[in-house]
């Protein structure tokens, strides 16, 4: 039976991290741009000074 | 170079606009103008050019040029401090709005900013809202400078009243969070449920207290938190003596939760939580969809949101930037080309050449001398002029219109969705029901009497309509936002599908605002000619000059020597050996004539007057077949601003029963509509521009028509894609099956009713077939809404 109570908590207790987490990603704003996090992945970063020669 | 037809045709380079000529170069790459030549080097220079591999030709065209000064008001403290959303010591932190966002290139060039200015700490976009999120060093580079760079490079921000009034609400996300909360309750208490319908061993006998404990902790948030949405729209519905269908939906939450709780405390059973969070959970659901929302879009656009945040005063000689809401009657106000005009005045210096296309969607612009009266709303294509205000911005004519009563409306009193009055009267039968088996059992089995009554108030709550209803409709604005039609909510369904009578406006709507039919009447003109007039003609930015270099598509383009345009009258220039002149006929022949209203182009070679151009309506394509369509089912107007030129062709295109008013001011229009109405017709009214405002908005339902859904539309139930336009007949009859839809559903869930409460009313529903057929409905409902809806949609061809 304790092993049932012990299972009992363990499982709400995730379930609850996850709700957690899914509150925290709505309020953080990931849902609110779906097109910028994926294409901002793939961009190379330019280089950090101007390619032509004067310095 | 020598090549004398160009067969594919050279696009810019930067914008993919078709180069009119081939002389501007940089690394032998092409541009239309020296406006997008000079973003590529600026970017080529700083090492950006990955913007042009991401996508082809990803710029837009810069070939009308921005004053230089256009951001002057930025430097006002005043104006600064309502655009900054925060400033310390060292940085600023703006969002700017870039309606010209469309691509990941545009992403990319703006969020690599720092490249370009070092003052730029960061740079976030959200494509969603076409905002970008700037943070920079004020110390170094100056707000004005950061509008200025950002226009160079072809994003110029977007600042208008409307955005210094108020700023855009965030999206609502108390519904996702309750959401959240009610998925995930219910998941728990389902699991924990399963002992309780399966039975217990005896050994295991204590366990059933936990769980049915856990199960009272679990429904808590769901009762008071998550079921808030329904608590109040039910309560609001009754303070207005009105029984929406959330009353009963909120009484069936609070019977089942409070019977739950009673059966757990006094342990003589384990209620229905399972069940109670279960329907709260897919309500949310379908509210969720239902209410999904465009952010890119805007419903509420008022005329704010078109006119500049200043103008330029000028007092003594000086120019200074004023902010709108300032100018005050007797003001001076220098107004530039390409400017809007803010408020009522007269002009006073220079010649005014105003576009009026925003108030009257015509798109000719009208010429004023010294003296006329322009009005506000009106933009200049002259040169710079000055105008005298004699009436302040909240005074003016295009400003009164929005403080007609009808923007003052409540729109919530606008119409009463079918779905409320259905579930009236299912709330009484189930009264009704509750009452007779109560007074049954009262007399068989006195114990057994409130168990009954809330048996079959928990079995038969009106839930199923609900879901049948939010489910259907969030799935129907999907199918239309896919067709680039989107609504401003699900009760714009209800409202399509009741209409009775059709009123479209002519220009922009009936008419392509960027597309003129080009007439020559006049002596011949040889192919050398015609050449000439392209050549002079595409050399003016000018409306009507750039229609006639379309008319005359792809001729080799000449050079022009001493050309001149003189704004308000007309072109003229040395092409060859020939002297051309292309303009209105007081300019051309000296004499004041039909032609001056800006419909006429009058051609002279060499001082010999040759014949005119007259420009007339382009009727889209798809009108014609559509009004085919619509005429057998509906009554059709058509409301012009226009004089009666077009009367016959459009009396011939419309049909003959179709009522066409001409010359029709903007508050005719609302009357018209208002008119109807009273009659007891419900009218859809279909147009585009801000003259149309108040007719979109007191029509039952407003549609607004756009080019370009990224362009503003005036305040409006819908805004519609025009290519899409001729599929109006099909979206009309879809959202007439949502209806359909919603009620075959609503029959399906009634026989799980008549199961359900052929148990309550004997007094033996337990949690185990509350359990079942609690998802097995809302299943049921989802899998038949989305189903038919889908299958509605591919048989119209949506």
């Amino acid at each position: 039976m304790s092993a049932i109570v012990i299972l009992l908590i363990a499982s709400i207790s995730v379930a609850a991290i996850f709700l957690a987490a899914f509150i925290w990603s709505v309020r953080n704003g990931q849902f609110d741009d779906e097109f910028s996090p994926p294409q901002r992945i793939l961009f190379d970063n330019p280089p950090a000074k101007p390619t032509n020669t004067d310095q | 170079m020598s090549s004398a037809t160009v067969h594919n045709q050279l696009v810019c380079f930067h914008c993919g606009e078709v180069c009119s000529t081939t002389n501007i170069t940089a690394e032998d790459k092409h541009f239309c103008c020296e406006g997008c030549k000079l973003v590529y080097q600026l970017l080529n220079k700083s090492g950006l050019c990955n913007y042009y591999d991401l996508n082809e030709n990803p710029g837009l065209t810069q070939r009308i040029p921005v004053r230089k000064d256009k951001f002057a008001f930025l430097e006002d403290a005043v104006i600064q401090r309502q655009l900054i959303s925060f400033s310390n010591e060292q940085q600023t932190h703006i969002t700017f709005y870039l309606p010209q966002i469309h691509c990941s290139s545009c992403l990319y060039l703006l969020e690599n900013l720092h490249h370009l200015q070092p003052a730029v700490i960061s740079a976030t976009v959200n494509f969603t809202r076409k905002e970008v999120s700037i943070v920079f060093d004020h110390h170094t580079h100056s707000l004005q400078k950061l509008a200025e760079l950002l226009t160079s490079i072809g994003y110029e921000p977007y600042i208008s009243l409307q955005s210094l009034q108020h700023h855009k609400p965030g999206a609502k996300k108390s519904l996702i969070y309750q959401l959240g909360v009610a998925g995930f309750c219910f998941a728990n208490i389902m699991l924990l449920s399963f002992p309780e319908y399966f039975g217990l061993e005896a050994a295991d006998i204590q366990l059933q207290g936990i769980f049915r404990w856990l199960n009272v902790l679990l429904a808590l948030p769901v009762f008071f938190y998550s079921a808030f949405p329904f608590y109040e729209s039910g309560w609001k519905g009754l303070r207005h003596k009105f029984l929406n269908i959330d009353a009963p939906i909120a009484l069936a939450i609070i019977v089942t939760f409070s019977r739950s709780l009673y059966e757990v405390l006094s342990g003589t059973g384990a209620g229905y939580f399972d069940s109670m969070t279960g329907i709260v959970f897919f309500m949310l659901i379908g509210r969720v969809l239902q209410d999904k929302t465009y952010q890119q879009l805007s419903f509420e656009r008022d005329f704010t949101s078109y006119f500049p945040v200043a103008a330029t005063l000028v007092k003594d000689g000086i120019e200074t930037p004023i902010s709108l809401p300032e100018i005050k009657a007797g003001d001076t106000l220098l107004i530039h080309s390409n400017e809007l005009i803010p408020a009522d005045g007269i002009c006073t210096r220079g010649k005014a050449c105003i576009d009026y296309s925003f108030v009257t969607g015509e798109s000719i612009p009208v010429n004023k001398e010294m003296g006329e009266m322009v009005y506000a709303g009106g933009k200049q294509t002259g040169g710079a002029m000055e105008i005298l205000v004699i009436k302040e911005v909240a005074q003016s004519y295009l400003t009164r219109l929005w403080s007609a009563d009808t923007f003052k409306k409540n729109n919530e009193t606008k119409s009463v969705s079918f779905v409320h009055l259905l579930s009236r009267y299912f709330t009484w039968i189930l009264f009704t029901i509750a009452a007779i088996a109560a007074t049954y059992w009262a007399f068989t089995d006195s114990h057994k009497v409130w168990n009954v009554i809330t048996a079959v108030l928990i079995v038969a709550c009106p839930c199923a309509l609900l879901l049948s209803n939010t489910f259907t409709n969030g799935n129907i604005l999907r199918i239309l936002g896919r067709n680039k039609f989107y609504l401003r909510s699900a009760q714009t369904i209800e409202d399509m599908a009741g209409i009775t009578h059709i009123v479209f406006d002519k220009t922009g709507t009936l008419t392509a605002t960027n597309q003129k039919e080009i007439v020559y009447e006049g002596v011949e003109l040889s192919k050398q000619q015609q050449q000439a007039i392209a050549s002079l003609a595409a050399a003016s930015n000018h409306p009507l000059s750039r229609a006639i270099t379309a008319h005359f598509g792809k001729l080799k383009r000449l050079p022009i020597e001493e050309f001149r345009e003189i704004p308000g009258k007309g072109i003229e220039g040395m092409v060859g050996k020939d002297w051309i002149s292309l303009g209105s006929q007081r300019f051309i022949s000296g004499i004041s004539g039909t032609g001056d209203n800006g419909s006429k182009v009058f051609i002279a070679i060499d001082d010999k007057i040759y014949g005119h151009f007259s420009l007339q309506n382009h009727y889209r394509e798809s009108v014609a077949p559509l009004v085919q369509s619509l005429a057998a089912h509906y009554k059709l107007s058509v409301l012009s601003g226009d004089h009666a030129t077009e009367h016959s062709t459009l009396q011939r295109i419309m049909g003959p029963e179709a009522a066409l008013l001409f010359n029709q001011q903007p508050a005719d229009k609302l009357q018209y509509i208002q008119k109807l109405q009273q009659r007891g017709e419900r009218v859809m009214m279909i147009g585009d521009g801000l003259n149309d405002a108040g007719a979109l908005k007191q029509s039952n339902v407003g549609i607004a028509i756009t080019d370009d859904c990224n362009n503003f539309t005036p305040a409006s139930d819908a805004i519609m894609d025009a290519r899409e336009l001729s599929s109006l007949n099909r979206f009309i009859r879809l959202c007439k099956a949502n209806k359909q839809i919603v009620i075959a559903s609503f029959v399906l869930s009634i026989v799980y009713n008549i199961v359900g409460l052929s148990f309550a009313v004997q007094g033996v529903l337990s949690p185990l077939i509350a359990a079942i057929l609690m998802p097995a409905s809302s299943l049921s409902i989802l899998l038949v809404t989305f189903g038919s809806s889908n299958i509605a949609a591919k048989l119209l061809r949506c």
